[in-house]
């Protein structure tokens, strides 16, 4: 059994299921809009919690909570599950299949057979869509993927009830209601006063307060820790950055993808042209990677590099801080 | 970024033969996508973090063969998990799994135990009894 569902690749996990799930049930909606109004630019620096033996470094915010924001703003309504139980959690979704529902999961990446070896860590908040199920085993549109994958049961149960941080404990989630009518207007106002809030947020951990905690870490890290434990937490931080998507770069050019569009949509030329700002400091963003892999290539002036580093981090910092302060006056 | 400047630099994701996508705009400033086949940046960080876990699992290898650790270590790092992590994984408490990984209380456990441990390594009860780090 095959329903109806169209994959499509994205540039990200979360905005991707959203996407593919709200177009097959006939809303039209890109995946920057998905990210946009879903306020879903973050930026938060949980030193205290250890993630593959790092500081923890988040470039978004808690899985979900896209969805369930750009859900809020546009008035839909999403169906969410979680189990203890995991012949349950089969049979809910095996029922969905034979309803016509095409469903998003939740789970963890370790156990993805598809996932090439280097990027299978203990990652539990990667998400995707089954959309059938033949033979015995799942169809999986897994958004970050060009094309479409199969799963057997047990291994689809292994990433539903992967264990460790956000585990998903089986976690299925899809649309149940559409509205007729939409305020997009609203909506991006509202998701746009969110992200530059949060980007701004009065707290040392978060947004732009947060890049600057960071980058005095990595002025620290050499000393502190060591060269060699320096090296792997920066190597960790630039995967975090701009592993499939997330964080940096990648986020930055979604965001001036959709400024670009919600500009368009509701008439605000102040929109389109911040769009090209953002695009810029995307690109510093991934200046900042380039500069940190060559940590790798050359060993002298450890200490030169880090605070390089730093600074760049500092920079990005303030060039956001402005930024963000000009897109909350134009809406 | 330009659409012509979506970097093509072969890497882990294009080898297991998929693509990514990304966001860029073109000659008319309009924002489009584009398929990278990875990026060079990338790729360092990547094989700089393969490198580290390969030292850590050869380190726990080499302690296991001089009987400082018991194989759990040893799988633990090969599965990339830590402490909470199997001791989500097989349900036993933290101090506990700690515990077992001195060679001497390993050696004490009982077949229910290191069934426990086995299925979250996904290996036999025997491979994980008998490895001796070599």
């Amino acid at each position: 059994m095959q329903l109806d569902f169209e994959h499509r690749i994205t540039a990200h996990c979360e905005n991707g299921v959203a996407s593919n799930l709200l177009k097959n049930r006939g809303l039209q909606i890109s995946e920057p809009m998905v990210f946009g109004i879903g306020s879903g630019l973050f930026y938060v620096y949980l030193p205290f919690l250890k993630v593959n033996h790092a500081p923890g470094l988040s470039y978004r915010p808690a899985p979900g909570w896209i969805f369930n924001r750009l859900a809020k703003r546009l008035g839909l309504k999403i169906k969410r599950q979680k189990f203890s139980d995991k012949r349950k959690a089969q049979q809910v979704l095996d029922q969905n299949l034979k309803d016509n529902i095409p469903c998003g999961l939740q789970v963890g990446v370790y156990h993805l057979p598809y996932f090439p070896e280097d990027y299978r860590f203990h990652f539990n908040a990667h998400n995707l869509v089954v959309y059938g199920k033949e033979n015995g085993q799942y169809l999986i549109s897994d958004p970050t993927m060009e094309v479409v994958h199969r799963l057997t049961e047990s291994e689809l149960e292994k990433v539903r009830f992967a264990k460790g941080v956000l585990a998903p404990k089986g976690h299925i989630y899809y649309p149940i209601h559409i509205p007729e009518h939409i305020d997009w207007e609203g909506a991006i106002v509202k998701a746009i006063r969110k992200t530059c809030s949060d980007m701004l947020a009065p707290v040392p951990i978060i947004g732009v307060r947060g890049m600057r905690m960071v980058s005095r870490a990595i002025r620290r890290w050499p000393k502190k820790v060591g060269v060699k434990k320096a090296n792997y937490y920066l190597a960790q931080m630039v995967r975090m950055q701009e592993e499939i998507g997330t964080g940096g770069g990648g986020f930055r050019y979604i965001y001036s993808a959709f400024l670009q569009e919600a500009g368009h949509k509701i008439n605000n030329a102040a929109l389109i042209a911040l769009s090209k700002e953002m695009t810029t400091i995307g690109d510093l963003w991934r200046d900042f990677a380039v500069d940190a892999s060559r940590v790798y290539k050359k060993r002298s002036n450890q200490d030169d590099v880090y605070n390089k580093l730093a600074d760049a981090l500092l920079r990005l910092a303030d060039l956001e801080e402005q930024f963000f302060k000009k897109l909350k006056k134009s809406v | 970024m330009k659409k012509s400047e979506v970097p093509q630099d072969n890497g882990r994701v294009f080898e297991k033969g998929s693509r990514e996508l990304y966001y860029a705009v073109d000659e008319n400033g309009e924002y489009t996508t584009a398929l990278s086949t990875g990026w060079d940046a990338k790729n360092v960080v990547q094989d700089h973090t393969m490198q580290e876990l390969q030292e850590r699992i050869d380190r726990a290898r080499a302690d296991v063969r001089d009987n400082k650790v018991s194989p759990i270590v040893y799988f633990m790092e090969l599965r990339r998990m830590d402490w909470q992590l199997v001791s989500d994984y097989t349900g036993i408490w933290k101090w506990r799994v700690k515990r077992h990984s001195k060679p001497a209380v390993f050696r004490r456990l009982n077949e229910r135990v290191l069934a426990k441990y086995a299925d979250t390594f996904e290996i036999t009860v025997d491979q994980l009894k008998n490895y001796r780090g070599d």
